[in-house]
């Protein structure tokens, strides 16, 4: 270590490490892990959302798992509420609907209208 | 440069006291107030253990210890308040609280400075208990030292000085708090660990929790037995000493009223150390004389004072063929006398008892050396002696403390005695001799004797100057007729370690080294009486040589009786005969 | 790809209460799930709330879970991770509103804090340099190099930083004394020998947080001129030894101890000692002789250690919780410093909450904090609904704070007006069932026992202190112990050579300031008010609530107590030891303890 460059550097790299931990102002998504989610692939949906919000270098944002929203028809389930909107539910979110999300919504601002169950909060 | 003078208010009134005085000093010196303390010993002791010193400062949250606050501009200092002496005394109280309370009996009943402090402070009862739950065992296991460790206030002035002055290390506090003590290593007691005996540790206590291995009772059990032909011997620093105990003035020469005293007390010969200090002048001159000449290993180093030679043997014992095969004056004095003298006299050697006085705890120790049994070989084989009947060459040491409490026992009134001489033929000696009983002495009579052998000339001025005075290491170059003979001198054994370490390295530039184990010498010894006169060693050595010049006879080859014995007995310094009697060997002590 | 992340406190309190085995059950249940690789476990410092331990923290969301242990562990893989549903038996309860608390920020305990010294405690994984490098680490540092010595200490003495180890000095005068003395070699000395008994701020800062103390150090040694420090902690703290040993080590591996220092040309090493657990060598200069190798003894000032320390030579000795200040100073200024805490006493001060509130723990606030907001904000209040007496402050060399001044801010000075101290940060509560007597009696026994044994009144004084409180406490008190007590206490703390000694009274001469009729009570009535002190107690049995049940003549090992079936129990008081098990056993309260 021979300069403040490089202690920059490592601080860049081990924050990334430590995203988890940090508080998250932009928004938030919420992955249902209920069985009945789970039995339809929710963690498939909550892995895939996580890789694509890092691929994005997204860091504003934290993804949380809940228990059963209550649809169990539509599972795997995402409630998506970003900074001053409203919250949006997602059904049949798979892996490839779960990164069409957060291309769409949380990066590009728009709601993926065909995979919208509610609008507002449950 | 010249010292910055600071102003300062003692007890309101100004001064002018030099920059870097303690407290303490300035008090004393100037203000002429005697701030008490237990544990300070300039130099050596400056640990504010005792908070006995305490004074207060304007200005100062806490009172402050005068031993060990430097005056500052300024400063108001105050050495008798009522908070002052409330906490003196009190502290002196706590200390009181568990301290036995023999007083009567104590061995330091009359200059013990627990008691005088808590006299002086008015100290009239103690209203706190005992609360140490057991009394500590007596250390008896030194054949010099007995260390009463219940009677300790933990002053660390012992510690201190085996440390700092000796380097010898072999007491220090052990335990915590409450239940601290001086001990030795793993409580083996001073007579299992590297202590070399010489008392310097009872001179600074200053409670009796310190005292000597007395054998004041086997000298009077020697003295009662009509058998026994009892001969005394007195070392050099004895007599200018002894006199402090009876009052007279410090450096007073007490030889003739010693004389006088202890035929008074029955010894039937008074003899004098100060002869085999010549004989030992004889052997160790012509050792270091033939050294030089035969290319032998240098430099030699005295062997006189049994404190440094057991300190060799501990610390020092790779290079212990260094220090010279001479016995010391005390143990050559009682093989001449149960040897040469039972001889000329007709005496049975076993009937002979030698007492001898000296300033010097170590001796104690010395005497029970088990080689130093030389007269009784010499005799075994003529009178068919058995080995049980072994026989020690000197058979008790007094200190001159112990001296000095007989004499007071047997009621004799020394200061007014009469002047007497010695016995002949071992009380015959000349300046040389006496000289022993200070730093540098050994090394000034032996270059007297060296000097005049060698080049068979005589000396035109006796007095060795570099070499006298008690600074730790003294050194010169002494020319003898062209030759260079490098010596030095050191007192103390911290002074030694440093010479010795120059030895061990092979780096010592000397062809002749003193070295005697208390500051001082002889004089300083730890059989000496205890003084709080601080310039008590330069009084002594004063007196030491004004007795040296006032000597008819100043140079030991030149003692009447030397020769004769070297004429009728031994033949010539360093013959065989002188070498199976005189000389002695020494062992390897690190693993002890 | 990680998804969640595991924090674990492993500060000491919560490895004692099983934090081991929770974490193995954690990592076998996520990998019976499967999930090993998208959930990460981290071992973090203490967390604080350290009568919550083990304490686990499940981010993103951040749910706090606390007492987890062996059998409710996996729940937090199966139910939280697996499924999604926090684990509501793993909440904290609130106990006033009842209210269950979803992250720390939902407890009063944590949000009533401000964490400076312990920014990193709880919060990164101790082991990981980087993650402390991520938490703006080694920055103050990168800084420091590029200003001059005297600028980075007026920075520290304009933060108005005082030492955090007791006596409150002013840490950037300290620092320009040592830089200023003249001497060389110049040494930097971090004091962790916390001794004080329930303390453990420094403890959980070296677990939690070693690289903040490393930093401050180099930084220390930059500004005095030093190429040396010393870590002085005591062999009672294994895991801090290990941890900061280990962090020495990550530290030379990036360069920030060694040779030319962030290409600065500046050398600075730290070498750890480990003190043999004695508490005097928490004094400064005893610590010096103990790193010197010798008997650790107190030797009197001036000297400071700023003019002749370690090897005669001047040095710089701060304590733990200070050099972690230091960072964040010199990162963000030393107005932000001021910008908490008091006008003298300035920053904020950790505290090891312990005694009879309901959350104990290691809490830092701002100096200037009321005792009330830590009893009763952050402490949660008194245990079992009991009264609140007083505080301990400053350990065995402190005192008491009552409920009269629990309105008091508290900060160095304030504390100090009424007769204890800050000290590290030791807060004993105490209530009603304390008896004040034997709190001091404590502290004093502490002293008696750390004494060194070096100077008179404090070997022998405090020894005599303690007796005449043994003897209050056995009912032989005597009606002069009070003010025989007050005259030692006084020569006491007027004469003994170094802190421990002086401070030793402390916790006598404030008791018996607040609390004297409880003293009058043990000496003239013989009778102790808080019924702690056995000799003063008397147990006896109520006729009207005795039914004869024999439980208590059963319990009591001495056979005191007499009595028949259904008749009334008597006990013999010559035989009674004052045991109490009568009084617990007891179901009909029938047993009256006096």
């Amino acid at each position: 270590m021979k300069s403040l460059e490089e202690l920059k550097r490592i601080k860049e790299q081990t924050l990334k490490a430590m995203d988890l931990r940090q508080a998250k102002n932009r928004g938030k998504v919420v992955v249902a892990m209920g069985t009945c989610g789970i039995a339809a692939g929710a963690k498939d949906t909550l892995m895939a959302v996580i890789e694509e919000l890092e691929k994005a270098n997204i860091h504003d944002v934290q993804v949380v798992q809940s228990g059963c929203m209550g649809l169990c028809d539509r599972e795997p389930t995402i409630e998506v509420s970003m900074k001053d909107q409203p919250s949006v539910i997602y059904g049949d979110v798979d892996d490839a609907n779960a990164r069409r999300i957060v291309h769409e919504h949380v990066q590009g601002g728009q709601v993926v209208a065909e995979l919208v169950i509610k609008r507002g909060n449950i | 440069m010249e010292t910055r003078m600071l102003n300062v208010k003692i007890n309101g009134r100004d001064y002018q006291v030099p920059d870097g005085t303690t407290i303490l000093r300035a008090a004393r010196e100037y203000a002429k107030i005697d701030v008490p303390t237990l544990c300070y010993l300039e130099g050596i002791s400056e640990e504010g253990a005792c908070a006995i010193c305490v004074v207060e400062i304007k200005g100062a949250r806490n009172l402050q210890r005068a031993c060990l606050t430097k005056v500052s501009e300024g400063m108001e200092v105050w050495t008798n308040t009522s908070r002052v002496r409330e906490a003196r005394k009190l502290n002196v109280e706590l200390l009181l609280a568990n301290h036995p309370k023999d007083c009567l009996t104590c061995e330091r009943s009359q200059n013990c400075d627990l008691r005088e402090l808590a006299s002086e402070l008015g100290v009239r009862e103690v209203e706190f208990p005992r609360t140490r739950t057991e009394w500590l065992p007596v250390d008896n296991t030194s054949l010099s030292l007995v260390r009463d460790p219940n009677k300790c206030v933990l002053c660390r002035r012992c510690v201190n000085v085996c440390a700092k002055v000796q380097s010898v290390y072999a007491i220090d506090i052990m335990g915590r708090g409450s239940n601290s003590t001086v001990s030795t290593f793993l409580d083996e007691g001073l007579g299992n660990v590297e202590c070399v005996n010489c008392g310097q540790c009872l001179l600074v206590c200053p409670t009796g929790a310190i005292t000597e291995r007395s054998e004041i009772p086997d000298v009077w059990k020697a003295l009662g037995d009509p058998d026994k032909v009892v001969v005394v011997e007195t070392a050099p620093a004895v007599r200018v000493a002894i006199g402090e105990e009876f009052g007279m003035p410090d450096g007073t020469q007490a030889t003739g009223k010693m004389a006088a005293a202890l035929r008074s007390l029955g010894f039937d010969e008074v003899f004098d150390t100060d002869f085999s200090a010549d004989l030992t002048i004889m052997e160790e001159g012509f050792e270091l004389i033939g050294r030089i000449k035969n290319g032998g290993v240098l430099p030699l180093i005295t062997s006189c004072s049994p404190g440094w030679v057991k300190f060799a043997e501990t610390f020092f014992p790779k290079v212990l063929d260094h220090v010279s095969t001479c016995k010391s004056p005390q143990q050559m004095f009682g093989t001449v006398t149960k040897t040469y003298w039972a001889e000329k006299m007709g005496i049975d050697p076993r009937k002979i008892v030698v007492v001898s006085v000296m300033p010097c705890t170590a001796k104690k120790f010395e005497k029970e050396r088990p080689e130093m049994k030389t007269a009784f070989h010499y005799w075994q084989e003529k009178l068919g002696l058995k080995d049980e009947e072994a026989f020690k060459d000197v058979d008790c040491v007094l200190t001159t403390r112990e001296a000095a409490k007989m004499i007071r026992e047997a009621g004799i009134d020394f200061a007014s005695l009469p002047d007497e001489d010695f016995d002949k033929p071992l009380g015959e000696s000349t300046g040389a001799g006496v000289i022993f009983g200070a730093t540098g002495g050994v090394m000034e009579a032996a270059l007297r004797t060296a000097y005049e052998v060698m080049t068979k000339k005589s000396l035109a001025k006796l007095d060795f100057e570099d070499v006298r005075g008690l600074e730790g290491i003294k050194s010169a170059d002494i020319d003898i007729d062209g030759t260079i003979l490098k010596v030095a001198v050191a007192n103390g054994l911290g002074n030694a370690r440093v010479l010795m370490e120059q030895v061990q390295k092979g780096e010592s530039p000397y062809h002749f080294i003193e070295i005697m184990c208390c500051p001082g010498g002889c004089l300083g010894g730890g059989g000496q009486p205890i003084s709080d006169n601080p310039d008590i060693k330069k009084k002594r050595a004063e007196a030491i040589y004004r007795e040296d010049a006032g000597k008819p006879i100043r140079k030991s080859h030149e003692n009447p009786e030397i020769k004769k014995i070297y004429k009728d007995f031994l033949g010539e310094p360093n013959s065989e005969k002188a070498h199976h009697l005189l000389h002695t060997e020494y062992c390897d002590r690190s693993c002890e | 790809m990680i998804r969640n992340q595991l924090l674990i406190c492993a500060g000491g309190a919560c490895i004692t209460s099983g934090e081991k085995s929770v974490k193995d059950v954690l990592v076998e249940e996520l990998a019976r799930n499967g999930i090993q690789d998208e959930v990460q476990i981290i071992e973090t410092g203490c967390m604080g709330a350290c009568d919550l331990g083990p304490i686990v923290v499940v981010y993103p969301e951040g749910t706090f879970y606390q007492k987890v242990n062996v059998q409710n562990a996996g729940l937090i893989v199966n139910e939280h991770l697996v499924k999604g549903r926090t684990v509501g038996g793993l909440l904290y309860t609130e106990p006033t509103s009842e209210r269950k608390a979803q992250t720390s920020g939902d407890i009063p305990f944590y949000t009533r804090q401000v964490k400076r010294v312990l920014r990193n405690c709880g919060v990164i994984d101790p082991l990981s340099i980087e993650e402390y490098i991520a938490r703006d680490g080694y920055f103050a540092l990168g800084k420091a190099l590029e200003m001059t010595p005297d600028e980075i200490i007026k920075t520290v003495q304009d933060s108005g930083l005082r030492g955090r180890g007791g006596a409150g000095f002013s840490t950037g005068i300290k620092w320009k004394a040592t830089k200023d003395a003249t001497g060389s070699p110049k040494y930097v000395v971090c004091n962790g020998d916390e001794g004080d008994p329930g303390a453990f701020m420094d403890r959980s800062v070296l677990e939690g947080d070693p690289h903040s103390v490393i930093e401050a150090m180099v930084i220390a040694g930059f500004a005095i001129g030093a190429a040396t420090g010393y870590m002085y902690v005591r062999a009672e703290y294994p895991l801090a030894i290990e941890r900061f040993e280990y962090a020495i080590g990550k530290a030379r591996e990036y360069g920030f101890l060694g040779k030319n220092i962030l290409n600065s040309g500046f050398d600075f090493d730290i070498e750890i000692r480990i003190g043999a657990g004695a508490f005097v060598c928490g004094e400064e200069t005893a610590l010096l002789r103990s790193i010197e190798g010798k008997r650790g003894t107190p030797s009197i000032k001036p000297p400071f250690p700023a003019q002749a320390g370690l090897w005669g030579k001047p040095t710089l000795i701060n304590n733990v919780e200070t050099y972690a200040n230091i960072a964040p100073i010199l990162i963000n200024g030393a107005d932000w410093f001021r910008s908490v805490g008091t006008s003298k006493s300035p920053g904020t001060k950790v505290f090891a909450l312990v005694g009879k509130v309901q959350n104990t723990g290691l809490v830092e606030v701002p100096m200037g904090t009321t005792l009330r907001e830590l009893v009763f904000d952050i402490g949660g209040g008194i245990r079992d609904g009991k009264k609140f007496k007083a505080a301990q402050t400053g350990g065995p060399s402190g005192g008491v704070i009552t409920a009269d001044y629990l309105d008091m801010p508290i900060d160095f000075d304030t504390v100090k007006e009424i007769g204890t101290i800050m000290g590290s940060g030791g807060l004993v509560i105490l209530d009603e069932d304390n008896c004040m007597v034997d709190v001091a009696k404590f502290y004093l026994g502490f002293t008696v026992d750390e004494s060194c044994g070096k100077c008179t009144p404090c070997r022998e004084g405090t020894r005599q202190m303690y007796h005449i409180m043994e003897r209050i406490c056995d009912g032989k008190g005597q009606h002069s112990d009070i003010e025989r007590l007050s005259k030692l206490a006084n020569v006491i703390k007027d004469t003994s050579l170094c802190g421990l000694g002086q401070t030793a009274p402390n916790p006598v001469l404030s008791t018996i300031r607040f609390f004297e009729d409880e003293y009058r009570a043990h000496i003239e009535d013989k009778k102790c008010p808080a019924h702690v002190c056995k000799h003063l107690l008397t147990y006896s049995i109520n006729p009207d609530k005795c039914v004869g049940c024999t439980a208590c003549a059963r319990q009591c090992l001495v056979h005191a107590i007499t009595g028949e079936v259904k008749k009334i129990h008597v006990i013999d008081q010559s035989k009674c030891t004052k045991c109490g098990s009568c009084y617990e056993i007891c179901r009909f309260s029938a047993i009256r303890k006096e």
